[in-house]
């Protein structure tokens, strides 16, 4: 799905650990502002195209290029500079520090890019931008607890905002949902995407429930065994034959029908 | 730099010990001169500490702080207190930068255990050559200060106060910056701090060096203080540990623990010989282990608590 107004454009990406192949023939173009939806099931290589995405893993082979610069062998720090940023299946936050803590230092370093990382860091500027980002994602409540003593939905949400801080062109998300109860999920993730949506953030996020996956992308990414079987709005690709093979699962699909 | 209780605690206490010291007896002053001095090196281990990073080979650049006088000094007769301190500072530094492009690739034991190796290194040219002193190492002139004499230890004794204040006061600063903060943050999760955007070898590269510096103005403070340099004091892995063991016994939580923490572990030092010279390693191992079993915080954890910090927390 090649378009003019593409930010981020993947050719034959391909990973190989030995004689396995995690990703082969990964073509994609994401465009500004698309909400993408990676589904597949275990193993199918959507948390390894994350990977390689943003720096975490090196492809054995291929391009990925973010407006025009090429990402692959740049670290993972630069590809953040660039404008690509991402949040962790698990949370990847500080656990001995406070919520407001944790993003006192993304907003320190999203604010100088680490060109100016002698200056200090609690200044009244921060402080307000911090008061902003807390609101936004309803941490006020849990702004003086430590990370540690805090629920799993909470410290997604503080990776996640931790990740927007530095105001990332493209999200990446691997697994928002993951260990947030089922009642819960709904409202999480309309608090992220309320947000991600306020700041025009093109967002591709991997995730195994189908129900977040209808509701709130524009386009589904399914992957299988490495490669991506189908590329189509999220309607048409829960109603794919393939998709509901290789993917959803005929039993389940049979199920909800 | 000095608006917060941290700076005006030090401030405070600074000037009412130089005062003191004047009419201290001598030995109180050497306790506090060698005590003062060895906390510059425990400041810069603080860091690295509060990084999560131990190194068990510090002496390394303690002793490289030292020999820079003791050669400044015999080689080339100077004897002014602030070039052998810059000296010392400077050759330790450069070294712990050249090393810290190594240092900042391992984490952990393989950290802790590198250090020691390369001071070990070290310690061996030095009992080998008999240009460096060999094993009986080089007597040090008294210090000069711009080009006078001073008649007593007082002055020195003053300036190695405020350069530890001095030092106390930057690395105060330096932890609320965003470098300082990401002391933390980089043991919590190296991972987020790079995908947050900030290099976590550069960070660790810039504590390593930090730290060189001030173990290599810690040795030259020494070997001023005690006028004699030699490999088994300045160098040797036991110098090393004993740092490990007052930057455990200080406690990581303030850059005033060093100070506290140098000075209890000189006196105990003093005490425990004296009391048991056949033993007196004995005290300070049942010490180090009382500090590990019931103060793991160490002595600033103790203060914190009398000091009822928690508590209004």
């Amino acid at each position: 799905m090649k378009n003019s107004s593409s930010i981020l454009e993947v050719r034959d990406l391909l990973k190989t650990f030995g004689a396995v192949v995690a990703a082969k023939d990964i073509n994609v173009d994401i465009s500004q502002g698309e909400i993408v939806g990676i589904i597949g099931a275990n193993g199918a290589g959507k948390t390894c195209f994350v990977n390689m995405v943003t720096g975490y893993l090196a492809p054995t082979g291929g391009s990925i290029k973010f407006e025009g610069t090429e990402l692959v062998g740049l670290e993972t720090r630069k590809i953040t500079h660039a404008g690509i940023s991402r949040s962790f299946q698990v949370s990847q936050v500080f656990h001995s520090m406070t919520v407001a803590e944790n993003l006192m230092i993304a907003l320190a370093i999203a604010n100088n890019r680490g060109t100016d990382a002698l200056s200090l860091m609690d200044t009244p500027d921060l402080r307000l931008k911090l008061d902003e980002v807390l609101k936004r994602y309803k941490l006020e409540p849990q702004k003086d607890a430590t990370v540690s003593a805090l629920a799993q939905g909470v410290r997604k949400l503080l990776d996640i905002a931790m990740a927007v801080v530095s105001k990332p062109r493209i999200l990446l998300l691997d697994e928002p949902t993951s260990g947030i109860s089922v009642e819960e999920k709904f409202d999480f993730m309309d608090i992220v995407m309320g947000a991600l949506r306020e700041d025009g953030v093109t967002v591709l996020f991997v995730e195994h429930d189908m129900e977040i996956v209808e509701r709130y992308v524009s386009r589904v990414l399914a992957f299988y065994q490495g490669e991506i079987i189908a590329d189509m709005p999220p309607k048409k690709a829960l109603a794919d034959k393939k998709v509901q093979e290789f993917v959803i699962g005929k039993e389940h699909h049979k199920k909800k029908k | 730099m000095f608006n917060d209780r941290t700076a005006k605690f030090l401030l405070l206490a600074a000037m009412m010990i130089c005062v003191g010291g004047a009419f201290a007896p001598n030995w109180i002053v050497n306790q506090f001169m060698f005590g003062f001095s060895r906390a510059l090196a425990i400041l810069g281990l603080m860091v690295l500490w509060r990084t999560g990073l131990v190194s068990f080979g510090h002496a390394f650049y303690f002793g490289l702080g030292a020999y820079a006088v003791a050669i400044l000094d015999s080689k080339f007769g100077v004897s002014d207190v602030f070039l052998r301190l810059m000296a010392g500072a400077v050759v330790a530094g450069s070294a712990g930068f050249l090393i810290g492009f190594i240092m900042r690739n391992y984490r952990d034991i393989f950290f802790a255990m590198l250090n020691t190796a390369i001071s070990m290194v070290l310690f061996g040219i030095v009992v080998k050559t008999e240009s460096l002193g060999s094993t009986d190492g080089f007597a040090i002139s008294a210090s000069t200060i711009f080009g006078l004499a001073p008649e007593t230890k007082y002055p020195l004794f003053v300036i190695i106060t405020l350069v530890g204040l001095t030092a106390a006061l930057l690395v105060n600063f330096y932890l609320k910056t965003t470098f300082g903060k990401l002391t933390t943050a980089i043991r919590d999760n190296e991972i987020r701090v790079e995908y947050l955007g900030f290099s976590v070898a550069h960070a660790i590269h810039l504590k390593y060096t930090i730290s060189a510096i001030l173990a290599g103005g810690a040795g030259a403070l020494m070997a001023m203080s005690l006028g004699q340099v030699d490999p088994e004091s300045m160098i040797n892995w036991t110098v090393s540990g004993e740092l490990v063991f007052v930057t455990i016994l200080s406690g990581p939580g303030n850059v005033i623990a060093p100070f506290i923490g140098s000075l209890v572990f000189e006196i105990l030092r003093t005490y425990a010989f004296e009391l048991a010279p056949q033993a007196w390693q004995l005290i300070m191992g049942a010490t180090f282990l009382t500090i590990i079993f019931f103060l793991p915080g160490g002595i600033w954890s103790l203060i914190e608590k009398l000091g009822g910090k928690k508590n209004e927390k």
